[in-house]
């Protein structure tokens, strides 16, 4: 995957960028947000007897080191279900709670909470929150239902189905409708949402949307009525 | 008593395991139980704890154990025995599956699962201690699945707990009795065998139509007039074909012309199980003229009346071939009659190769398995929820099954860990542990919670994703009538067609639960559907609604042209023997006499314009059409190799600049198209096609492909359920949301880049290999085909490729990166911004 070959698009006016590797952009704050990372989602699972390859974690860390080796943002913001469960961050290993801590090192880090991860995480620096501005942004986890002009949210892990005389492909996406932008998940095990659910339907009720569907190299924006149910 | 029912009599009583091989209608499941009957009929019934279980009869389908059981009270009441005959599927009671535990029959039919579940549990010491014969029914079909790598296991299983037990095989002829004789005890020895005499010659002969043989496809349509013709000269027809797509068009087609109003049901694996049995039970009364049926009647009940055997399309196997023909006339001095329809000009060289193989008596039935290592998994967790084991012994009783004889100690330690703790170099599932070893050495299940899972989740049948196909009310827009009022109309008639051929109106209402199931049906299919799309199923013309959680919503279409489900080819590759045959067919002349003239002067034509391709060479043609390059190859190793070939050469291809395009693969060849032009650069040695060909593809470009392959990921998914790693869907369960669910798709991007020696990516390559990617079957015509390399450059297309351009457009185009899909899409939406 190529980092950096983003795809500008405008949210509430502010100008970002929609990353291939599902990250946005903010280049007027230096501020890079990755959603969803639901780190230890695979040890949450083994908890429960599924014991899953216990890579998860080091995938989506090594992820998230090659973004900010290229953007090297002021300020890391994460949207929320950045860990899978309440004990997660205890369960880190210790080798990657040093890759965490040194992602860290001189920048601020934001942890907003989710459903999974209401608390801030334990024995991890960085400031948890609800919400933040940036702008014209407002940067939540669960997107309010109705209007929100300039939200930035997770939690519903976009991804898009299109269809073409080619085949059909499932890939990731970023939705936007220019107004309000909901980001696909992060994390290696986050699996996702078909944006024709109706669940997305409350959110984009005045403007047909578009997926920016993450490609291998690069972005492609690709119209709703391309983009079918699963 | 006949021979061989003698015979088996003898080597039972003399305490040998038993092969008995034997044509349908031989008597061969009341020879199988012969000695069991004997021995009950001698013992004193009076023991103080009740008799105990004396016999267990498997069976691959559930259907036939209790048609078997049915049959046996016949024999058993003749002998005066006082005896109790169960059956135990899935449908048995709760509380009479507790019953058989506590109290069971002297004869107990089952299947393989069964079977597993009763050796899981603490209570099969006691049950099974007093075994004395197990009946292993239909043998030559359950050993070529990993269904058979799970009861070779338990096998091994039973022999451990009941030395005493003995085994009676029962098979069709297959090539290699050997390999069975060894399967059923525990290798190297060799069971007894008994061979019954083969029944009269089977009366076979292949369709000289009248109509013009198409070029390509697999439809067979243009024969269904005359097909029509043999079902009402017959009593009763049994019409196979090789996928559920074409038994839903043949069977549409039929009851088109269906003027005399005959009886023809459809019978295929999608449909919903209880019409399957009405259409069996319709069957054993006499009461229909035709079914039209896929291999999901290859196996199963006898049905006297039918005379007569069609299959329509491919053959694909001798011994495939040879068993859907014994499915007629199940009297042995009477010869089966059958009749095969190839639909199109390469199967007319399939089925002249196998009439003359059936005429020979060959056989092709696959050779023997490697016992496969998600299955082991399995079993595994089994011996420890049945009472804690210890390795050691474990492992020679695992090798003791036939399939697991060469097993190594190091592959079978890597199997304990998977189950343990994962088996990750990173070893961090410890406190999760699933079964831990104690002080004792011994290693047992950590909780309950391990052994109910285990139950929930055994068995080696992994359905791909199905949805239930669910008929939602609604506007009905299309008027039932004529066909669908006779009396089997209900039941068996395809919905009268609607006149109007107006496209499917699209459903504009909110999606409506409600309404009947009529089947299930695959989700990668449904995929290529869009909301609106018609399909056949069920002999009905549908339209997708829209797919609420499992199930696809539909609603009759007012349509008179489905968009037909296109289930690629067949679902069992050309054998090997087959292809042989067709390629020594091919290569002289003198062989094509048994030809239909048209497809005689097909290959004269071929012959004049290109050259015909003698036994052991591949012949690779090149030529131009419509601004395109082409390269046509005729290696006759059936679809999947071909795909897989296609794959690696396109990538190569690349590599060396040539641009290619796509391809397209089917049974018997395989067509790349590209910008530049390949045959001018063979010809001037600026490429070589030996090295084009070379056998080191499979090296890095295969691990590399590998990497994105769909394909590999739903074999990786089979061998993650198996396996145990993660557990199968069971209906509600998926309600809680994709989120919370796990992809196996993302598990296997993460194994694969972290650690790609995991046993699990092992157990999916080694699938792989035999299985969707059919690696090993490519990888011996590459080292067959090398210095044999015959290269026709041509100015336009051949006679001999013309099959295959004509499925461009038909089959799925491959070797377009994924990306191309989205690149696609956004242009049009470019396009629309700039309008």
């Amino acid at each position: 995957m190529i980092i950096g070959n983003g795809q500008e698009i405008l949210i509430a006016g502010e100008t970002c960028v929609a990353d291939p590797s599902g990250a946005l952009w903010h280049g007027g704050t230096r501020s890079i947000i990755v959603s969803d990372l639901h780190l230890e989602k695979g040890s949450s699972f083994a908890r429960r007897g599924m014991l899953l390859p216990p890579y998860d974690t080091v995938a989506t860390l090594m992820h998230l080191r090659r973004v900010l080796d290229h953007y090297n943002p002021q300020r890391v913001i994460a949207l929320g279900d950045s860990f899978h469960d309440a004990q997660a961050a205890e369960r880190l290993a210790d080798a990657e709670r040093k890759k965490l801590v040194d992602m860290q090192q001189d920048r601020i880090w934001v942890w907003i909470s989710g459903n999974h991860d209401p608390a801030p995480p334990q024995g991890l620096a960085g400031e948890t929150m609800d919400e933040i501005r940036i702008g014209a942004l407002i940067l939540r986890h669960e997107p309010q239902s109705g209007e929100a002009h300039g939200e930035v949210a997770g939690h519903l892990h976009p991804v898009a189905r299109v269809v073409t005389k080619r085949g059909s492909l499932r890939r990731r996406c970023f939705v936007s409708d220019g107004s309000r932008c909901i980001l696909p998940a992060f994390g290696a095990y986050a699996g996702g949402l078909n944006l024709r659910d109706e669940a997305f339907a409350p959110l984009f009720r005045a403007r047909a949307p578009h997926a920016h569907v993450l490609g291998r190299d690069r972005i492609y924006s690709v119209a709703l009525e391309q983009c079918y149910a699963d | 008593m006949r021979d061989h029912q003698l015979e088996l009599l003898r080597h039972a009583q003399e305490g040998e395991d038993v092969l008995l091989i034997a044509p349908t209608g031989a008597g061969k499941t009341l020879a199988g139980f012969l000695p069991s009957l004997i021995e009950l009929s001698a013992q004193k019934s009076n023991a103080p704890e009740g008799p105990g279980l004396h016999t267990l009869y498997i069976s691959p389908l559930k259907a036939l154990a209790v048609d078997v059981a049915r049959n046996l009270e016949i024999p058993a009441q003749e002998m005066k025995l006082r005896l109790r005959i169960e059956t135990r599927t899935g449908d048995t009671s709760a509380s009479k599956r507790q019953r058989q535990r506590r109290d069971p029959p002297q004869i107990l039919l089952t299947t393989p699962e069964q079977v597993a579940l009763l050796l899981a549990s603490p209570d099969s010491l006691t049950l099974f201690s007093s075994l004395r014969r197990v009946v292993l029914d239909e043998l030559h079909a359950l050993v070529t699945s990993k269904r058979g790598d799970m009861l070779a296991l338990d096998l091994a299983r039973l022999r451990a707990i009941a030395p005493a037990m003995r085994v009676t095989g029962l098979s069709a002829t297959v090539r290699e009795p050997d390999e069975l004789r060894r399967w059923i005890v525990a290798p190297p020895a060799k069971s007894g065998l008994v061979i019954a005499p083969p029944g009269a010659a089977a009366d076979l002969s292949m369709l000289d139509t009248r109509e013009r043989l198409p070029w390509s496809g697999h439809g067979g349509t243009h024969a269904v007039r005359e097909v029509y013709e043999r079902i009402k000269g017959a009593t009763t027809t049994l019409i196979f074909v090789n996928t559920r797509a074409q038994a839903e068009a043949i069977f549409q087609q039929l009851w088109r012309i269906n003027d005399d109003n005959l009886s023809i049901a459809l019978h295929h694996g999608s449909l919903d199980a209880s019409q399957r049995r009405r259409v069996e039970e319709a069957m054993a009364q006499g009461k229909l003229r035709a079914v039209v049926c896929t291999s999901t009647l290859d196996l199963g009940i006898d049905w006297g009346a039918v005379d007569l055997v069609i299959n329509m399309g491919a053959p694909k196997g001798a011994s495939r071939l040879a068993q859907r023909i014994g499915r007629a006339n199940h009297r042995l001095d009477e010869p089966s009659r059958a009749l095969l329809v190839p639909s199109n000009r390469f199967e007319v060289l399939e089925c002249v190769a196998a009439i003359e193989a059936a005429r020979e008596g060959a056989q092709d039935t696959p050779p023997a398995r490697t016992g496969a290592l998600d299955v082991l998994c399995q079993h595994i967790l089994g011996m420890a929820c049945a009472a804690p084991f210890d390795a050691d012994r474990l492992f020679d009783e695992v090798r003791s099954a036939a399939p697991y004889a060469d097993l190594t100690r190091a592959i079978f330690d890597a199997a304990l860990e998977f189950v343990a703790t994962g088996g990750y170099a990173l070893k961090t599932y410890d406190r999760f542990a699933k079964i831990k070893r104690n002080q004792d050495g011994l290693w047992r299940v950590a909780n309950g919670n391990v052994a109910q899972s285990y139950r929930m989740n055994v068995g080696t049948i992994v359905e791909s994703e199905m949805l239930k196909v669910r008929l939602v009310h609604g506007r009905p827009s299309a008027p039932r009538g004529g066909a669908a009022q006779t009396r089997f109309g209900t039941l068996y008639a395809p919905t009268k067609l609607a006149a109007a051929s107006a496209g499917p109106a699209a459903y504009t209402g909110p999606l409506r639960r409600g309404g009947r199931v009529l089947g299930e049906i695959e989700e990668y299919f449904l995929e290529t559907l869009a909301p609106g799309d018609t399909f056949l199923f069920g002999g009905e013309i549908l339209a997708l609604q829209g797919i609420v959680e499992n199930e696809a919503l539909v609603r009759r279409a007012r349509s008179d042209e489905p968009k037909v489900p296109s289930y690629a080819g067949g679902k069992f590759p050309l054998s090997t023997y087959l292809a042989d045959r067709v390629r020594h067919i091919l290569a002289h002349r003198a062989a094509w006499k048994h030809l239909p003239q048209q497809v005689q002067d097909w290959l004269e034509l071929q012959g004049a314009r290109s050259r015909l391709p003698r036994a052991g060479d591949l012949l690779v043609e090149t030529f131009p059409r419509a601004g395109r390059h082409y390269l046509v190859a005729y290696p006759f190793e059936g679809r999947l190799a071909h795909q897989t070939l296609g794959m690696l050469l396109t990538r190569r291809m690349e590599r060396l600049g040539l641009k290619p395009q796509g391809f397209v693969a089917n049974e018997y060849a395989l067509a790349v198209w590209s910008l530049s032009d390949i045959g001018t650069r063979i010809e001037k040695n600026l490429v070589s096609l030996e090295d084009l060909f070379a056998q080191d593809m499979l090296g890095d470009d295969l691990e590399e492909w590998l990497q994105e392959s769909a394909l590999m990921k739903r074999t990786f998914r089979q061998c993650a359920v198996i396996s145990g790693l993660i557990e199968r869907r069971f209906p509600g369960k998926e309600k809680s949301g994709k989120q919370v669910t796990i992809s196996t798709d993302l598990v296997y991007d993460v194994l694969r880049r972290h650690e790609p020696d995991h046993i699990l990516l092992q157990a999916a390559r080694d699938d792989a290999a035999t299985g969707l990617l059919d690696l090993a079957r490519l990888a011996d015509m590459l080292a067959r085909v090398r210095g044999h390399i015959i290269h026709k450059d041509l100015e336009r297309v051949s006679p001999l490729a013309v099959p295959i351009l004509l499925e461009i457009g038909r089959e799925p185009v491959y070797g377009q990166a994924q990306d191309e899909i989205l690149a696609e899409a956004a242009a049009m939406l470019v396009e629309e911004a700039g309008a």
